[in-house]
């Protein structure tokens, strides 16, 4: 079975809530909308206090090339548009919508029949593209890097193949299976989207082996689709990772940064995004709600929500069972990868893909100690660095040398945090150091 | 013995010819170093800080020796030495050094763990830089000091430490020598290097939070709210209002403490100055009249 060759690791896969069907989460009372749900530029609100908003109307525009709008998931009035503390635990301007109703813009086609590519022949890349971005599509993995740019490949490259990263890696998290099995048939179309839009006729989706239902029935149904091939992958962490992804399926290598995954011909989308490519596509259906996985040890019921975007967390924990009492972290995201929350009231957007819900006895970290140079964080890096070696360069502020061992390459996987005997905490000063070295050759290069 | 001789005659000759090209090499390619260099690094402190600016004493040196040759030694200064180094600097030069206030490194920011309540836990690395990667630090605060203790690595002197009672960084004002190191380190800006002022005495804004009153209200008990109050009670137009935030202009500032007294919350303060007699009990009254201040604000 394919996966990825350097490093790796294998935690406890966790994912309680796999057998939990898909279920609606209710409105909420008011929704907040941040404006800095993607990389790039920040979107500009396109409406006032007082304004009267229905479910996919534009409440901010795209900012430039690399932004994409924001729409209203709820139908109701602007508030008003001040700062919340959203998840990245900064306060950032976002648009608040009292909610009244569930009123949705008539442009949006909510039967649920399929529509494939063969009943729309009239579809050209171009309109495919334009339609993504007018949408709102973002990575939905987690990255939220606008969709359409990397639909659009840069000039002087060709993409080869689509790879849809069906893997979800970090433990805990089902959103992705479930949507899989749930929705087959959508992704698929969504699929041949991409591939058209990108120009190319071989797709491949990658899903760990540790979903066989969703492998089984995604190969059953891909036979009705030429060029699909559904490639089942070793469990590894991280497979969901772009470049090991694409490393596991096709065996290149994406060279050190500044290259991109497009240089060795691969666009790679999240199977949730390219779930939201054919709701946009199909059914001019803004990207306003997602699949998010509540879960936790303690958590009385685990689920997967489809819940609209601006949806206070605290409102899906509610609707879990309530927070555990010996709660000690909330984390936006997996565990290995996501982000603690600073607050429960910071709400649901584009690349929200689980909450988990951490005991106050899980989330405690060990005393570090001191290394003892038994080399596991080497062995235990998908991108072959030396994570012991830039940890302490970027705490001693070397930032030279941590730049000459290729610390800009990181992907902050954890991995090395996650095998250290020592429990060092050598992703904090990783990161740091890699933001750090980042800013001076951005610094360096505009010189 | 012929075998010896050959072999002394043979490596005395290789060393004459080699003495020679050295010595024809070192009168060829001599780089003549100004004196004066040499002179002027002398006198500095040779802390190699580089909070002139400069990398190190001797750049600082080379830097002062060609001011001079340009006319004047304006903008040129050893924080470490300060005044009394740059005379003996300029003595060598034979210039005229320009008067500088002494500066020190002030902290703005009053968030103690008793003023602004811990809202997170945090138990990641100690490192301010490493902290802010995760959001707002353990406090609500966005500008304030995260108390990581970065300034106090930074600092050569010895002049920084962390008070574990506040959670705040303290400025030794014997020991600090206002390089820069801090001010430079600090990833929030918190520290600010203030002149000293007359007898040590100076009026100080401690807090850098420029979000709106009733937000910058909430998350610190001794955060400034930008209700402007301490402006209008400036009669020397010593204070500014920015982005909701004070700021006291220590040229202006004639210590007058009318604006520690405006202070609905306290932000201000006055430090080095004797205790006053009279209204000791001043900042209580003051600190129970907040809610209602900040209405108005």
């Amino acid at each position: 079975m394919k996966t990825f060759k350097i490093g790796g690791v294998h935690p406890s896969e966790n994912k309680f809530s796999a057998n939990a069907p898909i279920r609606k989460a209710g409105l909420p009372k008011q929704a907040v909308f941040s404006l800095y749900q993607h990389i790039g530029a920040p979107a500009k609100p396109v409406v006032a206090k007082g304004d009267v908003v229905k479910v996919g109307t534009v409440l901010a525009e795209a900012d430039g090339f690399v932004s994409v709008p924001v729409h209203s998931s709820v139908s109701g009035k602007v508030n008003k548009i001040d700062a919340v503390v959203d998840a990245s635990g900064y306060r950032r301007p976002a648009i608040f919508v009292d909610v009244e109703g569930d009123d949705w813009e008539e442009s949006i086609d909510r039967t649920p029949d399929l529509v494939t590519l063969a009943q729309r022949p009239d579809l050209t890349a171009e309109e495919i593209v334009k339609r993504v971005k007018a949408c709102g599509i973002v990575g939905m993995g987690g990255a939220t890097f606008p969709c359409h740019v990397k639909l659009t490949p840069p000039k002087g490259t060709k993409a080869e193949c689509v790879i849809i990263n069906a893997v979800e890696c970090e433990p805990y998290l089902t959103a992705d299976h479930r949507l899989m099995l749930e929705k087959p048939d959508e992704i698929l179309v969504g699929v041949t989207l991409i591939m058209k839009a990108v120009g190319v006729d071989k797709g491949y989706i990658g899903i760990e082996n540790n979903k066989p239902d969703a492998i089984a029935l995604l190969t059953e149904k891909a036979k009705a689709y030429p060029g699909i091939e559904v490639v089942p992958l070793r469990v590894k962490y991280p497979q969901g990772g772009e470049k090991q992804l694409i490393a596991a399926i096709t065996g290149r290598e994406v060279p050190a940064p500044p290259a991109l995954p497009i240089h060795v011909g691969a666009v790679v989308q999240n199977v949730g995004t390219t779930f939201a490519i054919y709701e946009a596509v199909m059914k001019s259906k803004p990207l306003f709600e997602r699949v998010i996985t509540v879960t936790g040890k303690d958590v009385k019921t685990p689920s997967n929500f489809l819940a609209r975007i601006g949806t206070p967390m605290a409102q899906l924990i509610e609707e879990c069972g309530g927070l555990p009492e010996a709660t000690g972290k909330v984390i936006g995201g997996g565990p290995m990868m996501g982000k603690a929350l600073m607050n429960l009231d910071v709400p649901v957007c584009k690349g929200s893909s689980g909450l988990l819900l951490m005991t106050e006895k899980e989330s405690r970290r060990g005393e570090p100690q001191p290394c003892i140079r038994c080399g596991k964080c080497v062995g235990a890096c998908p991108m072959g660095l030396e994570p012991y070696l830039l940890a302490t360069a970027s705490a001693l502020r070397k930032w030279d040398l941590a730049e000459e061992h290729d610390i800009t390459s990181c992907i902050e996987c954890g991995s090395c945090q996650y095998t250290c005997p020592s429990m060092r905490p050598m992703l904090d000063n990783i990161r740091m150091g890699k933001t750090t070295v980042m800013a001076l050759v951005r610094a360096r290069n505009a010189k | 013995m012929n075998v010896i001789w050959i072999a002394v005659i043979i490596l005395g000759a290789v060393g004459l010819v080699s003495a020679i090209m050295l010595y024809a090499a070192s009168k060829k390619f001599a780089v003549k170093e100004d004196e004066r260099i040499g002179q002027v690094a002398e006198v500095l402190p040779q802390a190699n800080c580089g909070g002139c600016g400069y990398p190190g004493c001797s750049g600082f040196a080379a830097a002062c020796v060609k001011a001079a040759d340009g006319g004047s030694l304006e903008g040129k200064l050893c924080p470490v030495g300060g005044q009394a180094v740059m005379e003996k600097v300029a003595g060598i030069l034979g210039m005229a050094v320009a008067a500088s206030e002494p500066k020190v490194a002030v902290v703005r920011c009053n968030g103690t763990c008793a003023n602004r309540p811990r809202v997170v836990d945090y138990d990641g690395v100690r490192s301010c830089r490493v902290q802010l990667l995760s959001g707002t630090g353990e406090t609500a605060c966005a500008f304030g000091c995260l108390g990581g203790g970065d300034c106090v690595a930074a600092c050569q002197f010895g002049a920084l430490s962390i008070n574990p009672e506040t959670g705040l960084p303290e400025v030794d004002e014997e020991r600090c020598t206002a390089c820069g190191a801090c001010v430079k380190t600090c990833p929030r800006r918190v520290i600010e290097l203030r002149p000293k002022g007359p007898k040590n005495r100076r009026m100080v804004v401690l807090c850098v939070n420029r979000d709106k009153g009733a937000v910058a209200n909430k998350v610190c008990k001794a955060s400034c709210i930008g209700c402007g109050k301490c402006v209008k009670a400036c009669a020397f137009e010593a204070i500014t209002l920015n982005n909701n935030l004070a700021y006291i202009d220590p040229e202006k500032c004639k210590m007058c403490r009318k604006c520690e007294e405006a202070c609905p919350k306290g932000a201000i303060h006055a430090v080095n100055f004797p205790p006053r007699k009279p209204k000791a009990e001043k900042p209580a009254t003051a600190a129970t009249g907040v809610p209602a201040e900040t209405k108005e604000a």
